[in-house]
């Protein structure tokens, strides 16, 4: 079952749950969850195929950067736009 | 640029990675191994590093992939204008696929043992031309990692290093080129310091989270020494320790009793989902 993208703040609060649980961190959804150091690029991948899985949404060509992933808030933008919910 | 495949044999993590390195700038490979299982689980593997490298931004853009074809038999090395050896580190097994290696492809053919620890010129006396023979160390995962430590054996050719050196070259990596010895230069200060990591989660000195986190936020290296071997992979971690051990004698590069029983207990790291950490499926 995947979670629908049509609500942004259930996408929000979906992603945010995710990475909170496993940063064990508290973050804004605006944060850079990156710029601290710590997160490796395994991380990175864990949350793209994370929200694959999700929100049944598949990554790939131009949308494949780390950019798109460093805050909860560019994720949920991301999400929403794949979902085909939304227009950006 | 030369297109002529390269052979890698072995297609666990290192042959894996290796070949998406290579795949990944474009150069086509032949993935070689006798193990069916692992064959078929390659092409996911190399799709999802190839994904992760993508979205680190280290891939050449616009370039497009080198086709990667799967072989169980070693005869896939004939006509290879390189062959990368990254099986088991184990001294025994290398030697015998080097042997096997060197009898089928022409001489003058580099054949590069990617290896953490065994010295270079102990699997040179294997081969039929010592002078083909080189070392590298490529650490894991080699795609985001831009350095890559070679090793020159004693028999070594001038020849063998500059076509490492280019091949290297293409595929955008920096090589350090050092002489052999037992862990070269990088395993023999990595894998003791990483044995002593696990040695003072062993006595509850810190948890693995603290002592990485210390190591990162206070020494600055960049993963922290226990997931990295989550990384290398525990089994590989600790066969290296004993190849350390036996050829200098150094008491530290004796796996601690928490390493050990992590091999026994099956937790060797992200490619098993448990270490140190655990991993989800979806990203070993």
């Amino acid at each position: 079952m995947t979670v629908p993208t049509d609500q942004p703040m259930e996408v929000q609060a979906a992603i945010l749950t995710f990475v909170e649980a496993r940063t064990r961190t508290s973050w804004d959804p605006g944060a850079d969850i990156f710029a601290t150091g710590g997160l490796s690029s395994l991380f990175a991948m864990e949350l793209v195929v994370h929200l694959e899985k999700t929100f049944g949404i598949s990554i790939g060509g131009a949308d494949m950067r780390l950019e798109n992933f460093r805050t909860v808030d560019s994720m949920v933008g991301l999400v929403t736009r794949l979902g085909g919910n939304v227009s950006a | 640029m030369k297109t002529e495949p390269i052979a890698v044999l072995g297609a666990g993590v290192m042959g894996v990675g290796i070949t998406t390195l290579l795949a990944g700038h474009g150069l086509p490979v032949r993935l070689v191994d006798n193990d069916p299982v692992k064959l078929a689980q390659a092409p996911g593997r190399i799709r999802r590093e190839l994904r992760m490298a993508q979205l680190m931004g280290v891939l050449p853009p616009g370039r497009e992939e080198g086709e990667v074809s799967l072989h169980g038999d070693l005869s896939a090395v004939r006509g290879a204008r390189v062959v990368i050896e990254a099986i088991t580190e184990n001294a025994d097994l290398k030697t015998a696929v080097l042997a096997d290696v060197s009898a089928l492809v022409p001489p003058a053919t580099p054949l590069v043992s990617n290896t953490s620890s065994i010295p270079i010129d102990e699997l040179a006396d294997a081969v039929r031309h010592p002078a083909d023979l080189i070392g590298t160390h490529f650490m894991n995962p080699p795609a985001l990692i831009g350095t890559t430590e070679v090793i020159r054996g004693v028999r070594t050719g001038e020849a063998t290093l500059e076509a490492v050196r280019g091949l290297l070259r293409e595929v955008g990596r920096r090589p350090v080129v050092v002489r052999d010895a037992p862990g070269f230069v990088t395993s023999r200060l990595l894998h003791p310091m990483i044995n002593d990591a696990a040695r003072v989660v062993q006595e509850g000195t810190a948890s693995a989270e603290d002592v990485d986190a210390l190591m990162q936020g206070c020494l600055g290296h960049p993963t922290g020494p226990l997931r990295t071997a989550d990384l290398i992979g525990i089994d590989n971690l600790v066969d290296s320790l004993w190849v350390l051990l036996k050829r200098t004698g150094d008491e530290g590069c004796r796996p601690c009793d928490l390493l050990l029983q992590k091999v026994a207990d099956g937790h060797h790291g992200r490619k098993t989902g448990q270490g140190f950490y655990e991993y989800e499926e979806s990203t070993r």
